[in-house]
């Protein structure tokens, strides 16, 4: 099986999966500080917030861009079905990120008007989060395909379980937000922070419990996958690896060990995506299209490839260099520490 | 058929498209401008020490910081655009052009995202050569950045180096892709432009500064540097203009001849300056023109001919009008720019640009000139190449998504509602910005505690004025 024609496609799924988790994570924490707005009500602990992520939340939104184009590159039949079918969960997501992206500026020059871009920077996450988890959720389900092309109807994304996927995700950013503003902040915002963990976790255990039974009951596809000998051996331990990093944040949450409880909501939140592939590969439009099946020109494969062998790990290395020369707490009231 | 209000989706998916793009354009275009003038800006302060280079570089990167935050959230409509509007055109042309936009994201994007943050955030909290670094960096990705939009659009007008199979285009050469036929006068001309339209900007403030007899030091520094690179480009740009008009006489025959309102080939083409034309009779209206200068400009050759709007089969002819007067506006507008590089030059070396109220005065309103004609020209290439969305290979019309009338105009109305409250808050943002100055003393983190020194921190109050 070292046929190109068979190794490329998987590779780059690869990829695809590395930009998407990377989007998931960076833009995750950043989303839920603005999921989180709404429960701080004062504006100097609004501003200690949004300076944690504001050096940060260009380039992890940039994430989703890359994660954008590399199903385009990669996996172009693909790119032409979902897009179309998600028409109007995209429509909301971009029109969300634009109030959420300019807010990060305008709140700072809106002088009077700053509660306005307060609102917008909130309902913008909040509503790009949901949008996501729907996006998320209608992929889950079947797309209808004739052709190779889309040939549903508007609202076909529209069902229980998308929106039950917008609300976990919507959750699952907000423990992220509150976890990283356990990290990066100190003084009122973070006692008040170290409250609400413990329920943000809780919630969002209970989503990927949710969707976790209500997957495989929906979708004999996936049933058949898990519950099968021998897979249920080696799936189960995603649940329990699930379960360990839970109890990792919480006991993160109680001793005060913050970067814990973060790099364990984390791993949650992987493991929760790591679940989902293990559950649909290998198709990228399930069950009608198949990595293989979607795949571009080998050429275009593999040029690709190799711009992302060589550029990739350019990036995650800069991308360290500023979190860390950002590094940490931003205490009440105050600017970073020099 | 499915029609919203007579209009199908297709229709409305082009709207949408220019709509979109045509805000987007403007603030790349500023960005790559304004980005190496702020470089530019604290390479002369790490190397002269004197502090209004400073105070510029911050006062701009503030606007910059504003500016780059709409550019980017507006682009990222862009590329899922493709896809929920386009997936035709993202299906058919993905494997020639989907990698162009991934090394546009690998090497441009995130350079400038994670640099961006030390731009802005960096000016008290590191030293002055990493953060003058981060802005070197910030300047060269979103150069990049133009590189591969402009080597993908001009692949569009000059498609080479691929092959069809099932309908489907795949790649034979990706050096044949990337530098097509136009894309070097392409990049030429759209970087040119981006640098004038932002050393208009510049040059605009400062004369509006100096006018008022305020922030003098910076003032200067700004005509000089505004003007000094005008008067050299918008020279340049009239021949890199030349030479791409040749590049398109060659590749794209049927857009030269609606630029030029040329309908019969098989005659010299004069210089229309004016006309009406009218596709239905295939001729102008109102004309006037100077005989033969037409192919004297396109071929270089007095009775040089080329190919006329009725050598082409009617459904092969771009609209005509828009075409046109586009063109007359942004060649009119490049003109005035050569005329105000060169008079601002030229009192510049007689030691009386900053008296000379009479210039001056114009030049505080002509900000907006670079943008004007950026859309012009932008307007001219794009429509000039319809029917085709990939010429000479896909039509537009066979490249839209299969989805409803009714959603795309819905997602048409939103963005109209959206761009027009968001972005015009955001240029008048600017404005404020601009109007209230360049702040000489320089905060640090214990004078402005609620951020980590931003770009569009809130400004101290003012110095006093001279005049209003």
């Amino acid at each position: 099986m070292s046929d190109p024609a068979y190794l490329l496609p998987v590779i780059l799924a690869l990829v695809l999966g590395v930009a998407l988790s990377m989007y998931v994570v960076l833009d995750g924490f950043d989303l839920g500080i603005g999921i989180l707005f709404p429960f701080f009500r004062d504006e100097s602990a609004r501003d200690q917030m949004m300076n944690s992520v504001a050096p940060f939340w260009d380039g992890n939104e940039t994430w989703l861009v890359l994660g954008g184009v590399t199903l385009w590159a990669a996996f172009p039949k693909a790119f032409a079905i979902i897009l179309p079918a998600m028409y109007l969960p995209v429509l909301v997501l971009l029109l969300a990120l634009i109030f959420r992206g300019v807010a990060f500026e305008f709140r700072w020059v809106a002088r009077h008007h700053q509660r306005i871009w307060d609102g917008a920077f909130a309902a913008g996450s909040t509503l790009a989060a949901f949008a996501q988890g729907v996006i998320l959720g209608g992929l889950l389900q079947e797309i209808r395909v004739r052709d190779g092309q889309f040939a549903g109807a508007p609202f076909d994304w529209l069902t229980p379980f998308a929106i039950m996927c917008g609300l976990g995700l919507v959750s699952g950013y907000a423990l992220l937000g509150a976890t990283w503003l356990l990290m990066k902040t100190e003084g009122e915002v973070e006692r008040k922070v170290r409250g609400m963990v413990p329920a943000l976790l809780a919630g969002l255990l209970g989503f990927i419990v949710l969707v976790s039974v209500w997957t495989p009951l929906q979708i004999p596809r996936i049933a058949q996958r898990w519950f099968s000998v021998p897979n249920i051996v080696f799936l189960s331990l995603v649940p329990v690896a699930t379960a360990f990093c839970a109890w990792l944040c919480w006991r993160g949450i109680r001793h005060g060990r913050s970067v814990l409880a973060f790099a364990a909501a984390v791993g949650v939140f992987l493991l929760a995506m790591a679940g989902l592939v293990l559950s649909n590969m290998p198709y990228v439009v399930p069950p009608v299209l198949t990595v293989w099946q979607a795949a571009s020109h080998p050429a275009s494969q593999l040029f690709y490839l190799v711009g992302a062998a060589i550029l990739l790990p350019m990036i995650l290395a800069y991308t360290a260099l500023v979190f860390w020369l950002f590094r940490g707490k931003i205490g009440a009231g105050e600017g970073y520490h020099a | 058929m499915d029609t919203v209000a007579g209009i199908d989706a297709l229709l409305f998916s082009r709207i949408q498209f220019g709509f979109t793009i045509a805000f987007h354009i403007v603030f790349p275009a500023f960005t790559i401008g304004l980005s190496a003038f702020i470089a530019t800006l604290e390479v002369l302060w790490l190397r002269t020490k004197k502090t209004h280079y400073h105070t510029l570089a911050r006062f701009w990167t503030k606007i910059f910081a504003v500016s780059f935050a709409m550019g980017v959230v507006s682009g990222i409509v862009m590329e899922y655009q493709l896809g929920t509007n386009w997936s035709r055109f993202a299906q058919i042309i993905g494997n020639t052009l989907g990698p162009l936009f991934s090394y546009e994201v690998l090497t441009a994007f995130f350079l400038e995202a994670s640099f961006l943050g030390i731009m802005l955030f960096g000016w008290n909290r590191f030293p002055p050569w990493l953060h003058t670094l981060a802005c070197i960096v910030v300047a060269f990705g979103t150069a990049l950045s133009g590189f591969w939009i402009l080597s993908a659009n001009s692949w569009m007008h000059t498609p080479s180096g691929f092959a069809m199979e099932q309908g489907i285009t795949y790649p034979v050469s990706w050096f044949d892709i990337i530098f097509n036929p136009s894309f070097p006068y392409r990049f030429t001309h759209m970087m040119i432009a981006a640098h004038l339209t932002a050393s208009l900007v510049v040059c605009a403030t400062g004369a509006r500064y100096a006018l008022a007899g305020r922030f003098m030091p910076e003032a200067r520094t700004m005509l000089h540097m505004g003007l000094g690179m005008l008067a050299v480009l918008a020279p340049l740009q009239a021949v890199v203009g030349d030479l791409h008009g040749l590049n398109t006489l060659q590749y794209q025959p049927a857009k030269v001849a609606a630029i030029e309102a040329h309908w019969d080939g098989s005659r010299p083409a004069p210089l229309v300056l004016f006309a009406w034309p009218d596709s239905a009779a295939g001729r102008n209206r109102a004309e006037v023109a100077i005989p033969n200068l037409g192919s004297l400009i396109i071929t270089h050759d007095w009775n040089g001919r080329f190919r006329g709007l009725l050598d082409f089969p009617a459904d092969q002819r771009p609209p005509v009008l828009p075409v046109f007067f586009m063109f007359r506006l942004m060649v009119a507008l490049g003109l005035l720019m050569i005329a105000i590089g060169w008079v601002g030059a030229w009192l510049w070396w007689r030691k009386r640009l900053v008296d000379a109220r009479w210039f001056l005065r114009p030049l505080a309103r002509a900000w907006p000139l670079g943008f004007i004609a950026i859309l012009a020209g932008w307007m001219v290439t794009e429509i000039g190449r319809q029917p085709w969305i990939v010429y000479g290979v896909l039509r537009t019309a066979q490249a839209a998504s299969p989805v409803t009338a009714a959603q795309v105009a819905t997602s048409l109305a939103l963005f109209v509602l959206v761009y027009v409250v968001v972005f015009s808050v955001g240029v008048w943002y600017i404005g404020r910005m601009n109007g209230s100055g360049p702040q000489p003393a320089l905060p640090g983190p214990e004078t402005l505690p609620n951020r980590p020194l931003a770009g569009g921190r809130p400004a101290p109050p003012a110095r006093p004025q001279v005049t209003p």
